[in-house]
């Protein structure tokens, strides 16, 4: 009896729990193979291209690296851009929903936002050369006249206003309510107990917000926004139709010529190619792949290293 | 407005230098009105054809913000006037959020209607129409056979996943499936086609490979994370209390999990995949690539080019024919099609939440 006692209980292994587990287990599996799976494929097909001659690319480009470098730039501007835009938006409304609001229309002010969401980014893409780029065009001229002196703003002005900068306001307007939500949710989680002890040493709400709701948040901030990035780095459809591109490296906002970005030169390019071109494309998205990768990571980093130490939840 | 403050001696000291109520109200209709003059003047003395009324609200918006700051500045003094501020600022983001949003609706039903409402437009194909008439109907078979075939592959999939995360998975390998999955969420949705084409061109060595099955493996990419991400949250929201007293009446844990795990959590699981879907039916780059565009019908998902929705909406645009319009009608309408589908799917996921929602009486 006393030995009998010392040895631990073990459930009875049926055969529908181990089918049922590992069936779980496989999926799950699956999903990190899948990752790799991308990663290797896109690598495979891309290998052609790094080696490629110099007459399969178009204009006077020699090797793969400078084709792509423009198209990098052009990322890269306009997801920052756009995140210049976005950022500061974001959190305007993440705090009107959060603080500022009267709480029972604060969830459905939360929805309204999130149908931005909702909207596919083919229709922003017609809705920013049908609508944003005729009313703001007017605007560029304007700005080319007054502040041509300053590099980013020099002219020639842009007749149609497809540039680089209206495709910016388009990127801030598709990533705002992916910044907004996970802003959102950060302040909603403020220490109640902070909030109200800066409430009653005499602070105004915008006191309170600022000594206990962005100190909270400021990790939260910082990983949506970077969320944000990735989702603008990658967005191809609505830069594909409104921009006016041209492969060089532009600084100028409201000019005709832009530097394309690699998402949107695949869609574009990607029906009429054939031979090494494909390969060419298909490595310029693994480019993509990577630096979308690697700003994610970094900021589901932040994210849960936030998680550990916050204490709300 | 000092004057206000010597003229009038601290009575009460609660209220003693403290804006009237509503003042903020008074105060934005005022600026609203002196900017509206300023644009009726202009419009009158003819320097500007048409009244801006645009200008009217961004101008008198920002005359607001002046005002309300200055004012509260002299009566309350600089924290009251910064929080003013702050508000009117905050509330201004959230409604500058707004424009786009009812500009696109408006804009997509004002320019889709008139071809969204021929007769021809769900019930014939693009093939042989040249110029005005024509429909969506090829597209529409398509988005439905790719979207429905990603989701019968990413459901079991991302709820198999989302089960062993909540019920099995303990240690590494749970952990980074659930960073992974986060990073997943990621993915810009081109290098999910990219992947896709990368996959078939290699596996039938064909490198101008299209067709509809592509598609949905691409979209599967996209779907699972997000089905992954919501089952997870619903599962963890059934009560511990329904598992132990499963397994204290000696029920499996694989039929607790079927029998009352599942069952609890099913409307949110539900309305989780029905997010998913309206998250990926609007996606037109990957099946741009692999997909490919058609003009007439294709039911058959393995073979030949299979047009869809998104698809359909770019392509009208990007080549566009002799008569250009009819060409960007058919893009606005088809635009319009996909924007209903959408808010739909979104609808009817808010109200199965809504109605089948566990009640825990929080």
């Amino acid at each position: 009896m006393t030995t009998a006692a010392a040895t631990t209980i073990k459930a009875r292994q049926r055969p529908g729990d181990r089918i049922f587990s590992s069936a779980t287990v496989i999926s799950g599996s699956l999903i990190l193979a899948m990752l790799a799976a991308v990663a290797i494929f896109l690598l495979v097909e891309s290998l052609p291209a790094f080696v490629a001659a110099p007459e399969d690319f178009s204009g006077d480009v020699t090797n793969f690296w400078s084709y792509v470098g423009p198209l990098v730039f052009g990322t890269i501007y306009s997801a920052i851009l756009a995140l210049l835009m976005a950022v500061p938006v974001a959190i305007g409304i993440a705090l009107f929903i959060s603080h500022f609001a009267p709480r029972k229309l604060a969830q459905g002010l939360g929805y309204l936002v999130d149908l931005l969401a909702a909207v596919p980014s083919v229709v922003f893409g017609l809705w920013g050369i049908g609508v944003l780029a005729p009313l703001v065009q007017p605007f560029y001229t304007t700005i080319v006249e007054w502040f041509g002196w300053f590099t980013p703003f020099a002219g020639p002005v842009s007749g149609t206003g497809r540039t680089i900068f209206t495709v910016s306001i388009v990127l801030a307007v598709m990533i705002l309510p992916i910044i907004t939500a996970i802003c959102r949710e950060i302040f909603l989680q403020t220490p109640l107990l902070h909030e109200e002890a800066a409430l009653a040493l005499g602070a105004t709400r915008w006191e309170m917000i600022r000594m206990a709701v962005l100190p909270f948040g400021l990790p939260g901030i910082i990983s949506a926004s970077m969320l944000g990035l990735g989702r603008a780095l990658g967005e191809t459809m609505a830069v594909a139709m409104v921009l006016s591109p041209s492969p060089e490296v532009i600084f100028q906002l409201l000019t005709a010529q832009n530097s394309n970005t690699i998402a949107a030169n695949i869609a574009l390019n990607f029906p009429e190619a054939h031979g090494v071109g494909v390969n060419i494309l298909l490595a310029t998205g693994l480019i993509l792949f990577v630096v979308t990768l690697l700003v994610n990571m970094l900021a589901r980093v932040i994210i849960n290293s936030r998680k550990a130490f916050s204490g709300a939840n | 407005m000092s004057s206000v403050l010597e003229a009038a001696p601290l009575t009460n000291s609660l209220t003693a230098g403290k804006l009237p109520r509503r003042s903020s109200l008074w105060v934005l209709l005022a600026s609203w009105a002196v900017s509206a003059a300023f644009f009726t003047m202009l419009y009158l003395s003819g320097a500007v054809d048409g009244f801006n009324i645009v200008g009217t609200a961004v101008f008198g918006t920002v005359l607001y913000c002046v005002a309300i700051y200055v004012l509260s500045r002299l009566v309350e003094g600089s924290r009251k006037a910064k929080d003013r501020l702050m508000t009117a600022l905050v509330t201004a983001a959230f409604v500058i959020a707004l424009l786009p949003l009812i500009s696109i609706i408006y804009t997509t039903v004002v320019n889709g209607l008139p071809a969204f409402l021929t007769p021809t437009f769900f019930t014939s194909s693009q093939r042989n129409v040249v110029g005005a008439g024509g429909g969506v109907l090829h597209a529409i078979t398509g988005t439905l056979l790719v979207t429905g075939v990603a989701t019968l592959i990413s459901v079991p999939i991302g709820l198999l996943t989302s089960i062993y995360l909540v019920e099995y998975g303990r240690g590494r390998l749970a952990r980074s499936i659930t960073f992974f999955v986060d990073v997943m969420t990621g993915i810009p949705s081109i290098v999910a086609g990219l992947f896709a084409f990368a996959l078939f061109a290699l596996l039938f060595n064909d490198p101008g490979v299209r067709f509809g099955f592509g598609g949905s493996i691409a979209l599967s990419v996209l779907m699972i994370p997000v089905v992954v991400r919501s089952s997870e949250e619903m599962l963890k929201l059934v009560p511990n209390e329904l598992r132990e007293a499963a397994f204290a009446l000696g029920v499996p844990k694989w039929l607790t999990i079927l029998k009352v795990v599942l069952p609890t959590s099913i409307a949110g699981i539900v309305t989780g995949v029905m997010l998913s879907i309206a998250r990926v039916i609007g996606e037109t780059a990957p099946l741009l690539i692999i997909a490919g565009f058609t003009s007439s019908m294709n039911y058959d998902l393995f073979s030949e080019r299979m047009m869809t929705l998104p698809v359909f909406v770019y392509t009208q645009y990007a080549n566009q024919g002799a008569d250009s319009q009819a060409y960007i009608d058919r893009a606005w309408a088809g635009a319009l099609t996909l924007i209903l589908i959408v808010m739909l799917l979104n609808g009817l996921a808010r109200l199965i939440a809504h109605w089948f929602s566990p009640k825990l009486g929080r």
